[in-house]
């Protein structure tokens, strides 16, 4: 398996491509041995129609996301982020904090170990709680689904970005001024920008972002 | 195998498996980028705190996914949730997709929620997996092409591929703060100091309409302004009081602080009718 030409980096793109490929294999088993198991054919005409529905959308923020977080995630980050899913919400902001803390860019190796390894132990805390929450599902739904409880919970998103944000945003305040003006108008006066299409809108705020401040890069502003 | 429902053992061990491998990745690579530190001599001490961080600050979102399989499980049992919400999936996506199949097939989730049949089954956890599969193959296909590119720019214009990477992540925070702010119009769109919206129903994917306090849509912009006013506070702590232990904690902390401060504003402004 070693090879001494080849760098750490190449070494993490070789192993994430393995893995990723065995877990994609996995998951695409998964229906198919139900249907085995049970002996049971899915309706086709279902799929189709509920395939049409979702993926062409899904697809295609799929594309968006995978070029817009592969450069904030690093190489080992990027592989593990797209299997164990919740990245906006829990595996970029891990690994940004971790990176900032240390001082690294992503795309070095230090970087990229770093972001890693603080998503690798995000994944494996977010596996196991899921495991206990299921395994402990009877007495926890009360607890969790409490109606004292439940605002907490619904408000997860607003209250990490808030402390995210001034961290990034005090570091950046020339770049940031455009796209939160941006996103604060979009968001707010256009009905259909709501808080379901934030997935969306997280790449068009990087794209746009991206932009403006290369305009005002070349201007000599920032 | 005996009958099909969607609790049936099987299915736990064939999402255990799955789960198992996926849980073997994260281990693997927490173990090689750990070595990797390790032979070029980094600071190992700040690379456990690294990892400290992370799982704490974990905790709170884990419940909250935690939160949704058991939304999800109503309809679905719990196997297909479970495995969907621990590898690739998000609330969102898992319910659009499954109440999409469901139309598909000509029923709604809530019609099955008690009588699903195994092809019925079969047929959503395929819609499912397939939505939801682009990262997964495209990161190996495109990611080492991307970081190249990345590199090989940095080289050329540092300064312009330090400001690059700032434009990404403030990309990405500007969204979120777009999002905290997006039932603020609630405000001025209601009517007698109630709105109404229609909604989809999480465990079934039927729409209803509901009622909102015109006020409800402050609620996320003061929980992110308590949350953001905490990290000030931290941020001066470190600074003045020379309390670095605090940059570990800050951002778990700021966020359950948030979090928190949701109960007594959601009681004050208001929610659901």
């Amino acid at each position: 398996m070693k090879n001494k030409n080849m760098t750490y980096l190449d070494t993490v793109h070789r192993d994430g491509t393995i893995w990723n490929l065995i877990v994609m294999v996995l998951l695409l088993a998964f229906p198919v041995l139900v249907a085995v198991i049970f002996r049971a054919a899915p309706d086709w005409q279902g799929v189709l129609l509920g395939l049409l529905s979702t993926a062409p959308m899904y697809w295609a923020v799929g594309v968006i996301e995978v070029i817009s977080f592969v450069p904030m995630l690093g190489a080992g980050g990027s592989y593990l982020s797209f299997v164990t899913g919740n990245i906006s919400n829990l595996k970029l902001p891990c690994a940004l904090n971790a990176l900032e803390s240390h001082g690294v860019n992503p795309q070095t190796e230090e970087g990229d170990i770093v972001s890693t390894i603080s998503i690798a132990v995000s994944s494996i805390v977010t596996t196991v709680i899921i495991i206990l929450g299921v395994i402990l599902i009877i007495p926890l739904t009360p607890i969790l689904k409490n109606d004292l409880l439940e605002p907490a919970f619904a408000q997860l998103l607003p209250a990490l970005f808030g402390a995210l944000g001034v961290v990034f945003i005090s570091k950046h305040v020339k770049i940031a001024i455009a796209p939160i003006a941006l996103m604060l108008i979009l968001f707010i006066f256009v009905p259909f920008i709501n808080t379901s299409t934030v997935g969306i809108m997280v790449p068009v705020g990087v794209l746009f972002t991206i932009a403006v401040s290369r305009i005002l890069y070349k201007k000599g502003i920032l | 195998m005996g009958e099909f429902n969607v609790n049936h053992p099987i299915l736990f061990v064939l999402v255990g498996i799955i789960l198992a491998v996926v849980l073997a990745q994260s281990v693997y690579f927490l173990v090689k980028s750990y070595r990797r530190a390790k032979a070029i001599g980094m600071d190992m001490k700040k690379i456990k705190k690294t990892i400290l961080t992370a799982a704490i600050f974990t905790i709170a979102p884990a419940i909250s996914i935690v939160v949704t399989v058991i939304v999800l499980a109503d309809s679905l049992g719990l196997a297909l949730p479970w495995l969907r919400l621990s590898v690739v999936g998000s609330l969102s996506y898992e319910t659009v997709a499954a109440a999409g199949a469901a139309s598909g097939m000509g029923t709604t989730l809530a019609a099955l929620a008690d009588n699903m049949n195994a092809s019925q089954y079969v047929s959503i956890a395929t819609v499912m997996t397939l939505s939801i599969m682009v990262g997964i193959w495209l990161v190996p296909l495109i990611s080492k092409r991307l970081q190249k590119g990345l590199v090989s720019f940095e080289q050329k214009d540092k300064r312009w591929s330090d400001i690059l990477q700032g434009s990404l992540f403030i990309g990405m925070i500007s969204a979120f703060v777009g999002y905290v702010f997006s039932d603020v119009s609630r405000l001025w769109l209601s009517e007698g100091g109630v709105y109404t919206v229609t909604e989809k129903i999480q465990q079934t994917g039927e729409t209803v309409s509901v009622n909102y306090t015109s006020t409800s849509g402050l609620v996320p912009v003061c929980v992110m302004a308590v949350s953001a006013i905490s990290m000030v506070i931290c941020g001066l702590l470190m600074k003045k009081l020379g309390w670095k232990w605090l940059n570990d904690y800050a951002l778990p902390i700021c966020m359950i602080l948030g979090m928190a401060s949701a109960i007594p504003f959601t009681a004050l402004l208001g929610g659901k009718i």
